[in-house]
């Protein structure tokens, strides 16, 4: 697996959240989750406004080998999207962690960062998947 | 690439064999006729018999290769069904004309229908669905009914494991339902804890696919479905995998309450590119009277059975037509044909040998250094290939091996199905193959994996001997240009 941001926090679904300094937070899916899925051809996005409860369908993710959906890792409201995917999608393949970025959510709550992972506990738990 | 035939033309060519003969006996009104001539190739008899045998020659079909396409059973099509299929009787019967015209017909469609209700252990059968994702739909459909007349509007959940044919899910979204998946365990049966907390009174069904698209036969079938009947939902069974179980065990027998099968699938009829299928479905007491139509029924007038449709005034509670006339008939036809060659006992050496032969090749497989997905399990008609640690160790992709089997005269196997196994090969030899074609096979994956391994041979490039070279399928996905336009419109 490629490089794994140091200061991104990750889901067991492959996800990487990052706080912005307004209090909002970018989501995306990760680079070994780009990799599993293969070439990406499309990409399905939410309505910025919309509400979403913590693991609602966020977006679909559609490559040459399968459709995904991405779950919302914390709830909030989708206060924008990256519409760039709409004519691109490779940019979740080219640059999981910058590029292609999906949504950004206003959390409805304070997140919890217990339920999710450090770079380390989710590079362990990708290992681990790889054995 | 070879010339499209409209690349062909030249103004005024005519092919005779081909022309029409006369247009004077259709009365079509005068506002209706175009103007403008359609844009229709104009080539010579034997340009366009060059033309379209020379395409032919380029296609990979189970008449000229061996063909392990995991998941959609192609086996070989017996001659006799299709020329049966195409008596003059048949095949020049006018789907309006009445009922006492059409008898024998009607008596194939009706005997078609007893022999799927016989061997599936279902109390009814139709045949309308067109085509397998129809079959789904007409099942989740009847499932809704079945709920709705009961009062039980609430009921929107179907349950469907993770391993399921995608057409499942989406089945379940395009009948209002809402999908709940569940996990599948690391033997290949599905999780029976994760199934207890998923079912509840919102249940309208699960989907299940039996043996499922692992390749192996869900062992707590009928744990599975006294809990989804004793919470109110029911059970449909998806019959991608029938070819397994044919003549052996019936879904009615494992508590199903409604099925669809692949007709064109388990009782053998063409297929591959599309078209044409049938999804017959079969149900049992409590889903009779939702049954789509038309349904062919007999009745007995001065001694003599007659057949006739089921009209809706008789199945006022049914989903509905699903087809205009029954389904696609030649496809039926050919079905028919080939369940009264095979008889009880054929049916039952389908299944036989479809398992022996998978199970065979298997086992050859695993004891030439290929890892099985699930080694401790006994395959169904079919089984899974993973080459994780081949790409892992020296970059040999589930694909690569799949484009260098066609190098080698070998259609490919299903490739990257099921998702939840990496870099899988699913492969589905049929009980229509002898042991030399399956030792080849195991032959020539042996090679092609030796090659990779000891000698560097990278296929990234394969095939080489093929029409057209390793397609760039996401550039096709991203760019669809599907139409031919002769002036670049």
């Amino acid at each position: 697996m490629s490089e794994l941001p140091g200061d991104l926090l990750y889901t067991k679904e492959h996800e990487w959240l990052r706080r912005e300094e307004d209090g909002s937070v970018t989501i995306g899916i990760t680079d070994h989750a780009q990799e599993a899925l293969g070439d990406l051809v499309y990409v399905e996005l939410p309505e910025v406004g919309l509400d979403l409860d913590e693991g609602g369908e966020m977006a679909v993710v559609e490559s040459v080998k399968a459709a995904s959906d991405v779950y919302a890792p914390i709830g909030g409201s989708v206060v924008a999207v990256n519409e760039t995917l709409a004519d691109d999608p490779e940019h979740i393949n080219s640059d999981a962690y910058g590029d292609g970025w999906i949504v950004r959510m206003q959390p409805s709550d304070a997140i919890d960062e217990s339920a999710l992972m450090s770079p380390d506990d989710y590079q362990q738990f990708c290992d681990e998947l790889d054995d | 690439m070879s010339e499209l035939i409209f690349e062909k033309s030249r103004s005024g060519r005519r092919a005779f064999a081909q022309a029409p003969t006369s247009s004077e006996s259709v009365a079509i009104p005068e506002s209706m006729l175009r103007s403008d001539r359609p844009r229709l190739p104009e080539a010579s008899e034997l340009q366009t018999v060059r033309h379209y045998t020379r395409l032919s020659q380029k296609n990979f079909s189970i008449d000229t290769q061996f063909y392990p396409l995991g998941s959609c059973t192609m086996k070989y099509n017996p001659r006799a069904c299709n020329a049966l299929a195409l008596l003059p009787g048949f095949a020049n019967r006018h789907p309006l004309g009445p009922a006492d015209h059409g008898q024998g017909f009607l008596t194939c469609m009706f005997e078609l229908q007893e022999m799927l209700k016989d061997v599936t252990g279902m109390k009814g059968v139709s045949l309308t669905p067109m085509a397998g994702a129809q079959g789904e739909l007409a099942g989740v459909a009847m499932i809704k009914a079945y709920h709705d007349a009961h009062g039980n509007h609430h009921r929107n959940e179907i349950i469907c494991p993770d391993a399921a044919h995608g057409t499942n899910p989406a089945t379940a979204t395009m009948c209002g339902c809402i999908v709940k998946e569940i996990p599948t365990l690391a033997d290949g049966d599905i999780d029976f804890d994760a199934l207890q907390q998923v079912v509840g009174p919102n249940t309208a069904g699960i989907m299940l696919t039996n043996p499922s698209t692992l390749g192996v036969f869900e062992r707590r079938i009928k744990e599975v479905a006294d809990l989804v009947h004793d919470a109110g939902g029911l059970l449909y069974y998806d019959g991608a995998n029938l070819n397994a179980i044919l003549g052996k065990v019936r879904p009615g027998d494992m508590d199903f309450d409604v099925i669809h099968m692949n007709l064109h699938k388990t009782f053998s009829t063409p297929h591959g590119g599309g078209g044409p299928g049938s999804g017959a479905v079969g149900v049992n007491e409590r889903l009779l009277p939702y049954m789509p139509i038309p349904v062919v029924g007999k009745k007995e007038v001065n001694g003599k059975p007659v057949y006739d449709w089921v009209a809706e005034a008789d199945i006022p509670q049914s989903i509905g037509r699903l087809s205009g006339f029954m389904g696609n008939s030649g496809v039926l036809l050919r079905a028919y044909v080939y369940m009264r060659m095979l008889g009880r006992d054929g049916m039952e050496r389908v299944s036989e040998y479809a398992t022996l032969n998978a199970n065979y090749l298997a086992v050859r497989l695993r004891d030439a250094g290929f890892e099985l997905a699930f080694p401790e399990r006994r395959a169904s008609h079919e089984f899974i290939v993973t080459l994780k640690s081949e790409a892992k160790t020296f970059n040999l992709t589930a694909m690569d091996v799949a484009k260098a089997l066609l190098d080698k005269n070998y259609h490919a196997p299903t490739t990257y199905f099921p998702l939840l196994v990496p870099e899988c090969l699913l492969i589905e030899p049929t009980e229509t193959e002898s042991k030399e074609t399956l030792d080849n096979f195991v032959a020539a994956m042996v090679e092609i994996v030796t090659a990779a391994k000891e000698d560097g041979v990278d296929y990234k490039e394969a095939p080489y001997t093929m029409p057209v070279r390793r397609l760039d399928d996401v550039k096709a996905a991203r760019q669809l240009d599907l139409a031919f336009r002769p002036d670049g419109s």
